[in-house]
């Protein structure tokens, strides 16, 4: 018998390893004959390069080579962008992995140099000379999108990578014919992602087999193995990508970057494994950002509350080029999520993707959808101000009831269930609402200023139908693959396509082939992040990787079941039919005193000196997994803050949330994904966000200056659940990764700005930071 | 990250250091490293030489010296936040040294190193002026002492030549009947203090009969708030009569301003006046 884990909090296993740092990452890797790269990135934000003379650097001590854009010209191509959204005439123009005749962010590669130390390395970048001819720069999306700006690449008239439109109903119509509309420009602050490893890459190419492998920060190591096959001509069965551990990502470890393509472009021209590590100072250069958002949105409702419709324009930063997965965020994870947690009927929308002088911009935790909701939570709390409505109520009124098996919403896709009203009651009620109510009438009336916040929220995540995925033009499918291979001793291999990165899943994975076959959680080792032992599948991100390869583990697991289930007849000499199952035992129906166990099982279909006629030896079985629909998370949060009107500092005091994710495989992983989620998405309503001077500058270069949450500025976040299954899923899960960042930035910057309503201020810009919000306490004192 | 090639010594003494100051130009010394170790992974500062002082034992630990104490350069944030000599004879201090960046940092870094580097940001130099304060230091010629408001003379700039070591700091005891505090307002990334404010007021009979204020992070050198120092004498001690006396510190702001993308020149000049009212409350109801 083992003790059933689904749905207990067992300790994560992959934990000891990683807390006590001896879990093997890519700078780690050690090859025999390694050399090392380092990259001159640029100085300059917009530049023509006139020239560069490498000659210096390469009589410096150890240097072995240096190569500039020119080296790479015909040997590698540039970096591909992978999802082409239909209908939104996209251009992608040429990103070479080294700039050859033009430099457009500050951290753009120029050169590399590669040595047999990386301190040589580092010390011979300083000789290299380029001759930059500066240009105009342009950082804002918007003023970016504007004819006379400073443009990035000839071929792109007003910077506009594409624009995409999302439509539902007759939106004109609503607004002509609202009681009130309520409307507000928001700003979702570029954001650095800030995963505790930075990038890395190591390269080995053996020439006389062409083969090339590739050690990996990657959250899809065959995503990779596919675009490094199409960049570097290396025939993609003749590449190994390797994700050893990979810490953290956040999205900014999905793309396919210049550096990784770098890397094995020096392997390849000088025979010897080559790692390229970058520094923190690197990765807040050239590393995907996120967010980046100026958004002008508008809402109508009628007087008695209802939300009639959602209005916006959106100018996405697409930073110097597009990114791999760069254009679907903006539009496909947002757009299409406008309806919100609501029954809006009429719904329109247009995006426009630009180019800025400023560090590509791609998924970040969230990835779209945190741009959405806070646009939505935003207009609700306006709307309800404008009726003089509590805003939970207003909610209320508006949000989707009660279903079980779909909701068609106005941007035409079809939520897969929710419960939307419960988790809102839920959070009032943990909260105490109307108690915080009657405590903030109270510091109001001495003058204080205390807020309190919310946001009723839905997501997509479950990424999802390949189909769909292949009808709005990410050019991968998405579904996942699992085998789940049993050994002689009952010991058990199950090797996934996705690559977890410190979500938990050896952990969660295992608890569903333990449920699903008996085994006890410590006889399965969950295999990963190597494209040479493992199944293809298209990688982490979006909440996907307990949906979709879950949901491959366990059709895996249920095909092992169905086979044993024939073993057993055979050697209990029974009808299969009659062959009933529990707990990890087989035996006949009603003498379960004779059972056969799992562990039987596997040793006698391993030997296979007795099997029924025909069937094949071993027990081990492949399944695959493409999500009918993406799967809708959601819930409610709510935070309470106090603003000090001398200083501007937001103190938030008490942060609740209620969310959703269907059935919970791990309760105690959900609520770490949640609590680390939230903490995340609180960063950029308080704290985070990348600033550039007037030329394109970063002027928060460091950690010193790029204010991270800390555990100091938090309160308690009081985490609580409710249990929704999807109808669709084989487990009932819908997905937890990116539920708090989504929720958090709206529900904290809804609590300031109620904190700050009384003064007149209805916005600030993000991130909070005490001096604008002081200085938009003194405006409208000073009468605004 | 990776820093340019430079040259490592160990001294075994403060004559040694100074010997070698004297004999490698552009020679610099590393205490606790936390400040000069990051400008030179950014290739900020990239000095030939490090002249390493951290085993000099001569100079670690506080000691009385007359009412007050002496603390040596290498001692860490951390001890001086724990030692009760500090906390009884100038409580101030240890309230500042407490709230340095964060324990990493304390546990690191040292008074000398941190009194040196003469960032307008830092905690120590305010709270050490406004205490009166003396530096000692060492060259070749001996030893001297440099009072803490001559000290600052600029932008991450000392009044040390080049081959002198700072050896300690002399910190007067607190006066019996007086009161003291430091506030800041904390970076939310650095720590570093955006506004600090350091408040020394003697109370007697209810009224002040005399206050040194010192604002750091406004001006490229600790500020003295003299016509703060001038209203609060002989001031009630009310609410109304610190707020007054603290609102008296626009007047004096007149060296070199800083301010960064996150906090402007403007709003530290208004946040210092806050900061030293905050100051004046606490040392105001820690006097008698």
């Amino acid at each position: 018998m083992t003790t059933r884990s689904f749905g207990s909090g067992i300790r994560r296993r992959e934990d000891p390893r990683l807390i006590t740092g001896r879990a093997p990452y890519t700078d780690d890797i050690k090859l025999p004959g390694m050399v090392h790269a380092a990259i001159l990135r640029s100085p300059h934000a917009h530049a023509n390069i006139k020239s560069v003379d490498t000659s210096a650097a390469a009589s410096q001590p150890g240097v072995l080579a240096v190569y500039t854009g020119a080296d790479t010209d015909g040997v590698i191509a540039g970096m591909p962008c992978a999802w082409l959204i239909p209908g939104s005439d996209l251009k992608t123009p040429e990103h070479p992995a080294i700039a050859k005749d033009r430099v457009r962010y500050v951290g753009d590669a120029v050169a590399v140099v590669v040595a047999e130390t990386r301190y040589q390395a580092e010390d011979a970048l300083e000789h290299i000379e380029v001759d930059y001819e500066p240009l105009g720069v342009v950082i804002n999306p918007k003023a970016a999108a504007q004819a006379g700006a400073p443009q990035l690449h000839d071929d792109v008239e007003n910077n506009i990578a594409f624009t995409w439109a999302v439509a539902g109903g007759d939106t004109d119509a609503a607004f002509a014919a609202a009681d009130v509309t309520v409307s507000d420009t928001i700003t979702l602050p570029r954001l650095i992602a800030n995963p505790m490893e930075p990038r890395s890459a190591v390269a080995s190419y053996l020439a006389a087999m062409n083969e090339l492998t590739l050690w990996s920060t990657t959250q899809n190591p065959h995503i990779s193995r596919f675009l490094s096959s199409v960049v570097t001509g290396v025939p993609e069965h003749k590449i190994r990508v390797i994700a050893p551990e990979v810490g953290g990502g956040f999205g900014s470890k999905i793309p396919y970057y210049p550096d990784e393509a770098i890397t094995a472009f020096c392997a390849m021209k000088l025979g010897v494994p080559v790692k390229w590590t970058e520094t923190r100072s690197e990765n807040y250069l050239a590393t995907t950002q996120g967010r980046d958002h100026v958004e002008e949105v508008e809402m109508a409702a009628s007087s008695d509350g209802t939300i009639t419709g959602l209005r916006t324009t959106v100018y996405a930063g697409m930073g110097a080029y597009l990114s791999t997965a760069a254009p679907g965020v903006p539009t496909i994870l947002h757009g299409l999520m406008y309806s919100g947690a609501y029954n809006i009927a009429n719904i329109s929308g247009t995006i426009y993707g630009v180019f800025n002088n400023g560090t590509p911009v791609d998924a970040y935790r969230g990835a779209g959808r945190p741009e959405a909701t806070t646009l939505i939570e935003r207009l609700v709390d306006l709307t309800a101000a404008a009726l003089d409505m509590d805003p939970a109520e207003l909610r209320r009124k508006n949000l989707i009831p009660k279903f079980e098996n779909g909701h068609d919403v106005a941007t035409g896709i079809i939520y897969d269930s929710g419960d939307y009203e419960l988790t809102l009651d839920a959070c009032l009620n943990n909260a105490d609402y109307t108690g915080l109510r009657a405590a903030q009438a109270a510091a109001r009336a001495e003058g204080r200023l205390v807020g309190i916040g919310m946001a009723t929220w839905v997501e997509i995540c479950g990424l999802g139908p390949s189909q769909v995925a292949g009808a709005v033009g990410f050019q991968g499918g998405l579904w996942e693959s699992a085998i789940v291979r049993f050994h002689p001793t009952g010991k058990v291999n199950v090797m996934v396509g996705s690559s977890p990165h410190g979500q938990g899943e050896e952990t969660t994975f295992a608890q569903i082939v333990s449920e699903e076959l008996g085994v006890p959680v410590e006889d399965v080792e969950i295999i990963h992040g190597d494209t040479d032992n493992t199944p293809m599948g298209w990688g982490t991100y979006g909440s996907r990787t307990t949906v979709v390869s879950g949901g491959a583990i366990a059709f895996a697991s249920r095909k092992i079941k169905e086979k044993s289930k024939e073993l057993a007849a055979h050697l209990l000499e029974a009808a299969v039919e009659d062959i009933e199952y529990e707990d990890g035992r087989f035996f006949v129906r009603g003498s379960d005193d004779q059972a056969k166990t799992i562990q039987d099982i596997a040793l006698m279909a391993n030997v296979a000196w007795n099997m029924p006629e025909g069937m094949e030896p071993g027990l081990e079985a492949s399944a695959f997994y493409d999500p009918p629909n993406f799967t809708y998370p959601f819930g409610t949060h709510l935070a309470v803050v106090e603003v000090d009107p001398d200083t501007g500092h937001i103190d938030l005091q008490n942060y609740w949330a209620v969310d959703d994710c269907g059935v919970q495989i791990n309760p105690m992983i959900v609520e770490g994904q949640v609590h680390g989620g939230v903490v995340q998405g609180v960063g950029p309503a308080l704290w985070e966000g990348v600033v550039y001077d007037d030329n394109g500058q970063p002027l928060t270069g460091t950690m010193q200056d790029y204010a991270l949450p800390r555990a100091d500025l938090l309160p308690d976040i009081n985490v609580d659940s409710t249990t929704t299954p999807s109808p669709h899923h084989p487990l009932g899960l819908k997905g937890v990764g990116e539920a708090g960042t989504i929720a958090a930035t709206p529900t904290v910057y809804n609590a300031v700005m109620d904190a700050l309503r009384p003064l007149g201020v209805n916005r600030v810009d993000m991130p909070l930071t005490p001096e604008k919000v002081w200085r938009a306490i003194n405006d409208a004192k000073n009468g605004g | 990250m990776f820093p340019s090639q430079f040259d490592y010594h160990r001294a075994a003494s403060v004559a040694e250091a100074v010997e070698l100051l004297s004999s490698n130009e552009g020679a610099k010394l590393l205490a606790g490293g936390h400040s000069l170790l990051p400008m030179m992974k950014l290739r900020v500062a990239s000095p030939p030489t490090l002249v390493d002082i951290g085993h000099i034992a001569d100079l670690k630990g506080v000691s009385a010296d007359g009412d007050g104490v002496r603390i040596g350069a290498l001692t860490t944030h951390a001890e001086i936040a724990g030692s009760a000599l500090v906390q009884e004879r100038a409580p101030v201090l240890a309230e500042a040294a407490s709230r340095v960046g964060d324990p990493a940092v304390r546990n690191r870094g040292t008074i000398g190193g941190n009194v040196s580097h003469a960032d307008p940001q830092s905690d120590l130099p305010t709270v050490l002026t406004a205490l009166g304060a003396t530096i000692n230091a060492t060259g070749p010629g001996g030893e001297r002492s440099i009072a803490a408001a001559d000290f600052f003379t600029g932008l991450l700039e000392n009044a040390l030549e080049d081959n002198e070591v700072l050896t300690s700091v002399s910190v007067p005891g607190v006066a019996s009947g007086s009161g003291t505090a430091y506030v800041k307002f904390s970076h939310p990334a650095s720590r570093y203090s955006v506004v600090g404010a350091a408040a020394v007021v003697s109370v007697s009979g209810g009224t002040c009969s005399s206050a040194s204020v010192v604002v750091g992070g406004v001006e490229s050198t600790p500020t003295r708030a003299s016509s703060v120092e001038a209203a609060l004498a002989g001031s009630a001690t009310s609410g109304d009569a610190l707020a007054a006396a603290a609102s008296a510190v626009s007047g004096d702001f007149s060296g070199d301003p800083v301010g960064d993308v996150y906090a402007s020149n403007e709003y530290r000049q208004a946040m210092a006046a806050v900061y030293v009212r905050r100051a004046l409350e606490a040392a105001v109801a820690r006097a008698g």
